[in-house]
């Protein structure tokens, strides 16, 4: 029988309302992709000739930073009632060996969760499809061997 | 100046949304991706509720003449499925496994103000550019951008290829 953790699924789901709502935005008036390895990486390439692309990350951060400071505490916001602060444990080699693979890995294919996941199902693009079975099998294996096998 | 503006709208709702959803907390992003462990659905909810609403607006959108504010559409236009595609998704997603971090989340969670983050994206902009080098200085052209539609079990559009 599988063990579920407790969890909100308004939040979950708002919060997935607000990321497609942001997608659509961004691609309704703007005409780009709200995928973030895609606009991370165009950035550092293209420097400041283009600077819409340095406004939508500093926007990523002001986004959390409104949240953590103002959204989250008030008494109607739904949250989880269990803190999985867990997770805020430092982790040095996980984030640096994991860190160096997700940068290599969304250039190669070119896009993460946002760009495959959010924008590419959107679009019923078939390649997005793939992409993202294959990096969600990918990182439920890994899961499956670092916890379960190796224990770390 | 209007398409800036909208620019930062759009990272704000998406970073609240990140934030909401709790998707900057990587024990709830490994919850979910640990399926044989206790399971955490969160991360269901939030991908079906962002897909739920793309896929509607996007059909919309998509038919517009062009962007409200821009004179065309930025699209990928490679549709055909090459080892790039596959290797980058299995090597991207191995990261997201050890790290519970993607792109997205880890920066917003920058400001958090914990280490984590930090290193993860600091190590994500390395492995970035460190594609970029490698694959500029590899002969890896001909057998990234081979075809695996013949190796799938269903059919693939013919597609265009872009190097």
């Amino acid at each position: 029988m599988m063990q579920i953790t407790e969890f909100n699924w308004v939040s979950g789901l708002l919060g997935g309302l607000l990321i497609g709502t942001s997608a659509t935005v961004l691609l309704a008036f703007n005409g780009h992709i709200a995928g973030i390895s895609g606009i991370l990486n165009s950035a550092l390439s293209s420097g400041f000739s283009e600077v819409w692309r340095w406004l939508f990350l500093a926007g990523l951060l002001a986004g959390g930073g409104l949240y953590e400071s103002v959204v989250g505490p008030l008494p109607a916001t739904p949250v989880s009632t269990i803190a999985l602060r867990a997770g805020y444990a430092y982790a040095p080699w996980a984030m640096l060996v994991g860190g160096f693979l997700v940068g290599f890995g969304t250039r190669m294919g070119n896009g993460c969760t946002s760009g495959h996941g959010v924008c590419g199902l959107g679009r019923l693009s078939l390649r997005s499809l793939v992409a993202v079975v294959t990096f969600l099998a990918t990182a439920i294996v890994t899961v499956f061997v670092t916890r379960h096998i190796l224990f770390w | 100046m209007k398409q800036n503006l909208v620019a930062l709208i759009s990272g704000v709702l998406f970073g609240l949304g990140l934030g909401l959803s709790q998707m900057i907390d990587r024990e709830r992003v490994l919850g979910f991706l640990d399926v044989t462990g206790v399971w955490d659905p969160t991360l269901l909810f939030v991908l079906g509720g962002a897909v739920s609403v793309t896929v509607i607006a996007f059909r919309f959108v998509l038919r517009l003449p062009h962007p409200f504010y821009g004179e065309n559409f930025s699209l990928p236009t490679q549709k055909n499925i090459d080892r790039r595609l596959i290797f980058g998704a299995v090597i991207f997603g191995v990261g997201w496994g050890i790290a519970g971090y993607c792109p997205g989340p880890s920066l917003t969670a920058l400001v958090l103000g914990i280490w984590n983050p930090v290193l993860f994206v600091m190590a994500m902009i390395a492995g970035s550019l460190t594609y970029k080098w490698v694959s500029t200085r590899l002969e890896w052209g001909e057998f990234a951008r081979s075809n695996v539609s013949k190796d799938l079990p269903f059919d693939v559009p013919p597609g265009n290829s872009r190097s």
